[in-house]
C-alpha cells in the first residue's frame, strides 16, 4: 500500500506539473488546465505547473476584492472555497498523504539517512495562525493607496513557491537575477531552512506551517473517507505511534487533525485489527488481526 | 431550560458539507470566478514568487 501511495504521489506531482515545454519557452503553461484548482500545494508560477495553487489563487482573489467589488465583479473567492470545501469533505488530510507534490518531496527528503528528531506538538497550531492570517485576514486588510492588498503567505513564507518557481525563473530568465534582494534571500533562507529540517525530522512543513494542510485539518470530525479505532480490539500497544509520519497517537485521538490517511498505522503497525478505514460510513477495509487482543488479568 | 440541538450523524455531516460547498462551486463559477483565476494563473507574479 506504501509503494501505491508512493506511485500515487508521484502521479499526482507529474499530472499537476506536466508543462514541459518551459526550456524552449521559457515562461508559463498558459492553457486552460489552470482554472482547476491543484489538492495539494503546487505553486502556479512554476513553469511547468498545469494547475492553480488554491492557496495563492485565493490570496489573489481576496488582497483585490474592493477593485473587483467596485468593478461589480464579485470575484469573493468562493470557486476557490468551494473547490478546497469539496475536497476537504471527502478526504480531509489524506489529500496531504496522497497529492501533495510538496508532501511527497519532504518524504523522499526524510528517506536520506541521518538523526531523526520529532517536530514538538504545539507548533501544529502555528499553520491555523499562518491560515488565518497570512491567507485571508492581512491580504484583505492591509492595502495600499489603490486598495489593493498583499499575498502575505506567497509573498513571505511560502518554500513552494521559492522552490518551484522563484529559483526556476531565475534561471531561465538570467535578467531577473539583477533585482533579487532581501526578500528571495529570507524566502531561500526559510526554503533551505524546510529542506534541512525535513532530512531531520518528518513532513516539518505540513505539520507546522501549511495553510493547505490547516484547512484540510478543519475537516477532521467530517470527512467521508477516515480511519477508525475500534477500541475494544486495541491494547495500545502504542506501535501506530511509531509508524505514523505526522506524530499522530493514533489510539489517544483517532479524529487528530494531523492524519494525512497515509495507512501506515492500518498496515504496517497494527497487529490486533483495531483500526479500520470507513468511506461515507461503511467499512472498506478492516486491519488485518494477526494477534487477537487478550483480557488484562 | 435551552433545548438540545438535535445531532447530525456522524456520516451525514459529510454529505452536508459537500452539498454546501458544491452550491460554493456553483456560485463561484456562475460569476465568472474562474476566468479571473486563470488569468492570474497566466501571469507570473514576481514579488510573489521572492523576486523583485
Amino acid at each position: 500500500m506504501e509503494l501505491l501511495r508512493n506511485w500515487f504521489q508521484a502521479a499526482i506531482l507529474v499530472l499537476t506539473n506536466a508543462s514541459w515545454s518551459f526550456p524552449f519557452t521559457r515562461s508559463l503553461y498558459q492553457g486552460p488546465l489552470k482554472v482547476l484548482c491543484s489538492p495539494g500545494l503546487n505553486c502556479y508560477s512554476c513553469p511547468a505547473a498545469t494547475v492553480a495553487c488554491p492557496i495563492g489563487a485565493l490570496q489573489q482573489l481576496l488582497l483585490s476584492i474592493r477593485m473587483t467589488l467596485a468593478n461589480g465583479q464579485f470575484y469573493i473567492g468562493f470557486y476557490i472555497i468551494g473547490s478546497m470545501g469539496f475536497l476537504g469533505a471527502i478526504f480531509g488530510r489524506m489529500v496531504c498523504g496522497w497529492a501533495c507534490p510538496f508532501g511527497f518531496m519532504q518524504e523522499l527528503l526524510h528517506k536520506i539517512p541521518s538523526p531523526k528528531f520529532g517536530v514538538p506538538r504545539p507548533l501544529r497550531f502555528v499553520k491555523y495562525a499562518l491560515l488565518a492570517l497570512t491567507v485571508v485576514i492581512l491580504p484583505l486588510v492591509v492595502i495600499n493607496d489603490f486598495g489593493m492588498g498583499l499575498p502575505w503567505f506567497c509573498k513571505f513564507i511560502c518554500p513552494a513557491g521559492t522552490l518551484e518557481a522563484g529559483l526556476p525563473m531565475l534561471f531561465l530568465q538570467p535578467d531577473l537575477r539583477q533585482i533579487i534582494g532581501t526578500l528571495f534571500w529570507s524566502k531561500f533562507t526559510i526554503l533551505v531552512a524546510f529542506l534541512v529540517w525535513s532530512v531531520l525530522a518528518s513532513r516539518p512543513f505540513c505539520r507546522t506551517t501549511c495553510p493547505l494542510g490547516a484547512w484540510y485539518a478543519l475537516f477532521k470530525k467530517a470527512k467521508m473517507v477516515r480511519l477508525t479505532l475500534d477500541e475494544a480490539k486495541c491494547v495500545h500497544c502504542q506501535e501506530c505511534h511509531t509508524v505514523c509520519p505526522m506524530g499522530v497517537k493514533f489510539d489517544e485521538s483517532p479524529d487528530d487533525g494531523e492524519c494525512i490517511t497515509c495507512l501506515r498505522c492500518l498496515n504496517q503497525s497494527c497487529r490486533f485489527g483495531a483500526i479500520g478505514l470507513e468511506v461515507g460510513g461503511l467499512p472498506v477495509q478492516a486491519g488485518d488481526i494477526r494477534i487477537k487482543k487478550t483480557p488484562r488479568p | 431550560m435551552a433545548k438540545e440541538l438535535p445531532q447530525i450523524p456522524g456520516n451525514k455531516l459529510p454529505l452536508i458539507l459537500i452539498s454546501f460547498f458544491i452550491v460554493l462551486f456553483c456560485i463561484g463559477v456562475f460569476t465568472d470566478e474562474p476566468s479571473r483565476v486563470l488569468e492570474q494563473s497566466w501571469q507570473i507574479c514576481l514579488s510573489c514568487i521572492g523576486i523583485g
